[in-house]
């Protein structure tokens, strides 16, 4: 057990060790000269000798990176060349929006996914398994930025029903919510419809395993036996695809963000882009990368919470 | 030869579709598709302009076609790239093993953290928004994907009699690679290529559409979706059929890869 | 009292029970053999109402007087556990792997007889000892791989008499487990029928574990019963030709002949081997692999006659000359 722990734990932060370092140096090596990229050519060579001096530049590449990373660990990022203020700040104002898109994008989905996928796998072969299989092969097509669309067009331009965009803040909650539920459902649509398609063939592998039919031979209800016996059974498969899923979802929120106009950090990421704001946009990667990467790790100690076999055997 | 699966062929006969539209786009269009008419602007659609027009009265469909082209070039190109840097680190690594297969395959574990959009992400930010980029950023994580299939498969053959009885005979692994590796592992990577090209389709519309994939004047059906959106509430039509495109396109690929697959390995066709 | 009166089972491919008729009387003990794929676990399922969806069922059987032949799943979901109740022969898949085998075995208790949880603990605990599971309230709390495979087949027993049911189904209950626990667990099984005056269904390939275990036999042969009667008489006077034929390749360790790696082989007495579904004659089951074969045997099913309800033409034939 603490073995298993101890290997997954070292070649997570291994993972983080070498992200960061993939993200210093793609966005200090190869642009050449930072300052120049960020204010562009025809910037005085006074105001670039400035900036690099401002950047730390003139310092060697290894002292930066290190200095990059002793900053991050306690929460400096250093300083927002196009908003002027320091990066960590622009994060924490836009941090709980893109996370609160994230986390409520992942709850729908598994509702959606875990509710479609058992209801199919327990149709195996009738009518109701062939429609939602054909649903979730067209939402796995189907961009989320042009559901999104679609949302819009529908309730938003036609019905009239919810707002198209933009987030006027959670002073007035319910207005909040509103404003929120189109991007939360064009998230979890098109998430959900990959998971479904797991849920269905891993929940189908565990029908297919005797104690399902001991748990019918015990009397228990088709509803007893699919949610009490096989779903926590069929989880193993389902949590490694929501593991990268929820990758996926957060940097979808990236999109969904610019979709509808909302202040989170998917937003900020395109306007340090167009502002030439490289400091902000590296610790914006590095900050996706990390959710990424250690959502995987979070999977990978799940699977010990769900499964008392593997604890055995680490 | 059994019967072929339902989503091969209905698979196929998109992608022919596509693939058929973009290459006639090659010698033919309706119209040019860059041609501004602003007097013809949000054009309905006419015996002229089969689908109508957009906002700058360039012809609709002849745009839908370019963009086909445009999308499945990107496609192939980071597909090819991706898959062939990916394939070849992953024979080295299933022929030398090892330190040499820990090594690639943790670098494989790296490419899984960044998302292409995370990748087209910084290149933007740092060399600026550009075609170039998003194909770049697609390829790139196709390597460790690719790597990963070749890894698999190769690692698989390796154990074969032949395969044994070739390394008997003295044969250098590049050969053994070339000769009974490869050709072996050929099944498991045109599948896989198959659907990342699926994949990469979805990848640069929405690279596009955010603005890091196609810059204007080039055809993009992203870029056709942002600028529609501006325009809900004018010209709703305009946001449906790039959308479309997309769907059928992704469909196409992803239902042909699932097809190729079921034809290839019954036994992963069983167990999805 | 289950009752089963002359019950098909029909699959597209062909019939995986026919014509079955059977009694089962509180504290029977009735023994089920025959080869793989004779049907026995087919019958089983029926008094289970586990037949699988894609059969046809004919015939009648009844539970008490009441028709279930056609009974709808949440009937048979009131009879399941509570009155009839059945182990599997593979005891490692059959049990929850995710779950302490306490609260597997409770899970019907709480669910049909409404128990509490410190109720249904005590329950478990109590049948654990019944069942021959030492050290139980530590047992409980274990997950199945923890245990061993005869500890896990008495678990699989004790969540069976969860509900008390009156019948008991035990479909190659010993087939996975070595000789010595697979004794024990038959014997358990005989004890525990007397002891709370419950039918048990013994089904096995194994005839001297069914020799043992049972009063009563039904051979199957081709989804049909062959022959039935008192386990001693039907084994010592086999009156099937297909009966006499399993005893005969009795696998009696002193009779075998070694393999020249020492390990011992079953002498195949009955000549070629169980035909597929789709294959199997029209009249009697056996045409083909039998040495009293007559010429209507392949066409005209026979019909059960004589004490032992024995379906054979030859005897038939001997009878009434
Ligand atoms: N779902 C099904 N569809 C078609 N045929 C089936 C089905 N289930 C079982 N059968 C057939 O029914 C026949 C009887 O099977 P059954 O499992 O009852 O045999 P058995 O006597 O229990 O054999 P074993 O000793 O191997 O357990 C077999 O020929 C089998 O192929
Ligand atoms: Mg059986």
């Amino acid at each position: 057990m603490s073995y298993f722990l101890l290997r997954r734990t070292i070649g997570f932060l291994a993972t983080l060790v070498a992200v960061s370092v993939v993200v210093f140096a793609v966005m200090n090596v190869l642009p050449g000269d930072p300052a120049l990229t960020i204010l562009g050519l025809d910037a005085t060579d006074d105001a670039l000798a400035a900036l690099r001096d401002d950047l730390g530049l003139n310092d060697p590449l290894l002292a930066r990176y290190f200095g990059w990373v002793a900053g991050a660990l306690v929460g400096d990022f250093g300083t927002s060349h196009s908003f002027r203020v320091p990066v960590a700040e622009l994060i924490a104002e836009r941090l709980p929006m893109t996370l609160s898109l994230a986390v409520a994008g992942m709850i729908l989905t598994l509702i959606i996914a875990l509710t479609v996928g058992i209801y199919a796998a327990s149709h195996h072969g009738k009518p109701g398994d062939w429609i939602t299989m054909f649903l979730s092969q067209l939402g796995i097509a189907i961009p989320a930025f042009w559901l999104s669309i679609l949302l819009v067009l529908l309730f938003a331009v036609n019905l009239r029903w919810l707002p198209p965009g933009g987030f006027a803040g959670w002073s007035d909650p319910v207005a909040a919510m509103r404003s929120l539920v189109l991007p939360t459902v064009a998230l979890a649509l098109v998430q959900s419809a990959v998971l479904a398609r797991v849920t269905r063939s891993s929940a189908l592998e565990v029908m297919r395993q005797d104690f399902t039919r001991t748990a019918r031979a015990s009397g228990f209800s088709q509803r007893r036996i699919l949610w009490r016996h096989v779903l926590p059974n069929a989880l193993v498969p389902i949590v490694t695809i929501v593991g990268m899923q929820f990758a996926a979802l957060v940097t979808g929120t990236i999109v969904i963000e610019n979709v509808f106009y909302l202040p989170g950090l998917g937003r900020l990421i395109f306007q340090s882009i167009a502002n030439r704001d490289l400091p902000t946009v590296q610790a914006l990667v590095m900050l996706f990368a990390v959710i990424v990467v250690t959502a995987n790790f979070v999977v990978d100690l799940l699977y010990v919470l769900i499964d008392p076999r593997l604890k055995a055997r680490t | 030869m059994k019967q072929l699966p339902a989503n091969f062929i209905i698979g196929a006969v998109l992608v022919a579709f596509v693939v058929g539209v973009a290459a006639l786009s090659l010698i033919w269009t309706p119209h040019d598709p860059t041609d501004l008419n602003i007097r013809a602007k949000f054009g309905a659609p006419s015996h002229v302009n089969w689908l109508g027009t957009d906002q700058l009265g360039r012809d609709l469909v002849s745009q839908l076609m370019a963009a086909a082209r445009n999308s499945m070039t990107v496609a192939l190109v980071a597909v090819l790239l991706g898959g062939s840097i990916g394939v070849a680190l992953g024979l080295l690594a299933s022929a030398i093993g090892g330190w040499v297969e820990d090594i690639v395959m943790r670098l494989a574990d790296l490419g899984f953290a960044f998302p292409a959009l995370l990748f087209a992400i910084m290149l933007a930010a740092v060399f600026g928004p550009s075609l170039t980029n998003a194909v770049l950023a697609i390829a790139f994580i196709n390597i460790p994907i690719f790597a990963r299939v070749a890894r698999a498969s190769g690692n698989q053959i390796w154990t074969r009699e032949y395969v044994l009885a070739a390394r008997a005979a003295g044969m250098n692994k590049f050969t053994i690679t070339l000769d009974h590796i490869l050709p072996n592992i050929a099944a498991a990577v045109i599948v896989q290529a198959t659907i990342e090209f699926a994949v990469a389709i979805l990848a640069e519309a929405a690279l596009s559409y955010l603005g890091l994939g196609a810059q204007p004047p080039a055809s993009s059906w992203g870029r056709m979706l942002s600028e529609a959106q501006t325009l809900m509430y004018l010209a709703p039509e305009l946001a449906i059929y790039p959308g479309l495109c997309i769907v059928t396109a992704v469909l196409g690929f992803g239902l042909l890869g699932d097809g190729l697959r079921d034809m290839t390995d019954p036994r992963l066709a069983r167990a999805r | 009292m289950f009752e089963m009166h002359e019950m098909t089972v029909r699959f597209s491919i062909g019939d995986a029970l026919r014509d079955a008729s059977l009694r089962i009387a509180p504290g029977d003990r009735l023994g089920i053999v025959g080869e793989s794929g004779s049907g026995k676990s087919m019958l089983a399922a029926c008094l289970m109402g586990m037949v699988p969806q894609s059969a046809t069922l004919s015939g009648r059987l009844t539970i008490d007087g009441t028709d279930m032949t056609h009974a709808a799943e949440d009937l048979w979901q009131t009879i399941r556990a509570r009155r009839a109740a059945m182990i599997f022969q593979e005891p490692m898949s059959a049990l929850n792997p995710l779950r302490r085998v306490g609260d597997t075995v409770a899970e019907p208790m709480r669910v049909h007889l409404g128990l509490g949880k410190a109720q249904a603990r005590a329950r478990v605990q109590a049948l654990f000892e019944e069942v021959g599971i030492p050290d139980p309230s530590a047992r409980l709390r274990m997950f199945p791989h923890e245990l061993s495979g005869g500890q896990r087949q008495r678990v699989l027993i004790a969540l069976a008499l969860a509900c008390d049911p009156e019948l008991l189904i035990a479909d190659e209950p010993t087939t996975a487990l070595d000789a010595n626990v697979a004794l024990k667990i038959t014997d358990l099984l005989v004890h525990l029928s007397q002891s709370r005056n419950m039918a048990l269904v013994f089904i096995s390939h194994d005839l001297a574990a069914v020799a043992r275990a049972t009063t009563e036999i039904a051979v199957m042969y081709g989804g049909d019963i062959v022959e039935r009667g008192p386990t001693a008489a039907v084994l010592g006077t086999p009156a099937h030709p297909y009966t006499q034929g399993l005893l005969a390749a009795r696998p009696d360790p002193r009779a075998m002949p070694r393999e020249a790696d020492g390990s011992r082989r079953r002498l195949p007495t009955i000549p070629g081997s169980v035909p597929p579904l789709q294959a199997m004659a029209k009249g009697c089951r056996f045409t083909g692999r039998c040495a009293v074969e007559r010429s209507e045997c392949a066409s005209v099913k026979p019909v059960p006659t004589g004490p032992r309800h024995t379906t054979c033409h030859a005897l038939l034939h001997e009878e009434t000359p």
